[in-house]
């Protein structure tokens, strides 16, 4: 778990060392600093891991399991996005089992909501879609569930749709994290899982949100789009998170 | 060397797929002569004949009739590709799926019809409840995926078939394409 921005400085000032590890992912020797996750250090080495709920700048949530690797001598796989090396551990990344769960696990996530990337305005701009091209989805294994899911277009500028929702939780993380209005949230268990405005109220009537779009612009599908979009033109502008965690960072030193 | 036998057809679809398919241009001049087309909603052929060694098959699974028709390509096909999204995860025909078909059917020929509304009844095979792709009936053995496949991609796909290869399409194409 990455900690808070006002910790890692107190990290980069202590005058301690920082713990290192050194360990091994695919083969290669790496080292990482003590509060890096895997996924950070294959990052750094340019090794591939996908993923789907993880953006840089926001707090972990290890919501999607497409970051899923293999550690030698463990039964259970384990996602990189939240998972701290140890010294000598040997991870796998890309080994033919891992594969075959990122794939089904994509498959299901794709049967779980309606997707219907020809008609959608995120067409050639979904992390989603992109990531059904990176692990090689021809087609999806399990039978598709159909759900029926509303639209929320209240809010004056954005709409959610839930269909297109894959519970990355990212909007939930960005406007708790970064704007600081937590105006979204999560309700109910598994299948039946959703994500909210303050409290599942419509969103155009919501008293938090500050209508700042940040929670637009990280979503990785077109569950949260601005309005007046056609198809294909929606395009999400990230640039604004790098940038705002350097400049707090900057502001704490 | 024997032209090899090629079929196609649609189900519950827009015709899209096919459209693209002859945007391969000038490259059907070099595909015609290996091919014979025994069977397609582009050619008069009314039954679907024996022996056909590939067919493509665009469209979901969405009546009684396509689910008879698409058995009856299986029997008689030896390689059957899913043309399409529609065929591939029933894409927009499934977009009905969340709703009743009755619901639907008075949507389209009742409430937005501007003429001679009433809702269709006869000698038109009866909508099942949900619109499904194609693998989820029978054995798929190439998926071409994209709303419509690109026609570079249905180009490489039927010159790799007729080259006695499995076809390799990764990268050529994606859902939505």
């Amino acid at each position: 778990m990455r900690p808070p921005a006002f910790l890692q400085t107190a990290l980069e000032r202590d005058v301690h060392p920082v713990k290192v590890v050194t360990f091994k992912i695919d083969d290669r020797d790496v080292t990482a600093r003590e509060d890096e996750t895997i996924l950070t250090v294959a990052r750094q080495n340019g090794i591939f891991i996908p993923t789907l709920c993880h953006l840089e700048g926001l707090s972990e949530r290890g919501a999607c399991r497409l970051c899923l690797v293999e550690i030698k001598n463990s039964p259970r796989l384990a996602p990189a996005c939240v998972t701290i090396p140890r010294q000598d551990m040997e991870v796998i990344t890309n080994s033919e089992r891992v594969q075959n769960y990122r794939k089904r696990i994509l498959e299901l996530i794709l049967t779980e909501r309606n997707h219907v990337c020809s008609v959608c305005v995120s067409n050639g701009r979904c992390d989603l879609q992109q990531l059904t091209v990176d692990l090689g989805i021809t087609h999806v294994h399990y039978d598709y569930l159909y759900p029926k899911h509303e639209i929320d277009a209240t809010h004056e500028r954005f709409s959610i749709d839930h269909n297109r929702c894959v519970l990355c939780l990212r909007c939930v993380r960005v406007c708790d994290e970064i704007e600081g209005a937590h105006t979204w949230d999560i309700m109910s268990r598994g299948i039946l899982s959703r994500v909210i405005t303050d409290l599942n109220q419509p969103w155009g009537s919501s008293e938090t949100c500050t209508g700042c779009g940040k929670c637009v612009h990280v979503c990785p599908t077109a569950a949260l789009t601005e309005k007046g979009k056609s198809v294909a033109e929606m395009t999400k502008k990230r640039q604004f998170l790098p940038y705002l965690e350097m400049m707090r960072k900057e502001e704490l030193r | 060397m024997s032209r090899a036998r090629v079929a196609t057809t649609w189900l519950d679809a827009c015709s899209g797929c096919h459209m693209s398919f002859l945007d391969i241009d000038e490259r059907i001049l070099e595909i015609a002569p290996l091919i014979e087309l025994v069977y397609s909603p582009l050619v008069d052929s009314k039954e679907f004949p024996e022996d056909v060694d590939v067919t493509l098959v665009e469209g979901a699974v969405s009546s009684e009739a396509d689910v008879e028709e698409i058995l009856d390509i299986r029997k008689k096909t030896k390689v059957l590709i899913s043309f399409g999204d529609c065929a591939v995860s029933a894409n927009v025909p499934a977009m009905r799926n969340r709703y009743d078909s009755k619901e639907v059917l008075d949507r389209s020929y009742m409430e937005n019809a501007t003429n001679n509304n009433h809702r269709p009844d006869k000698n038109i095979p009866k909508l099942m409840k949900v619109a499904r792709p194609v693998h989820e009936f029978v054995k798929v053995d190439v998926f071409l995926q994209g709303c419509p496949p690109p026609a570079d991609a249905i180009y490489s796909a039927l010159t790799q078939l007729l080259a006695g290869e499995h076809p390799e399409l990764n990268g050529k194409t994606r859902f939505g394409a």
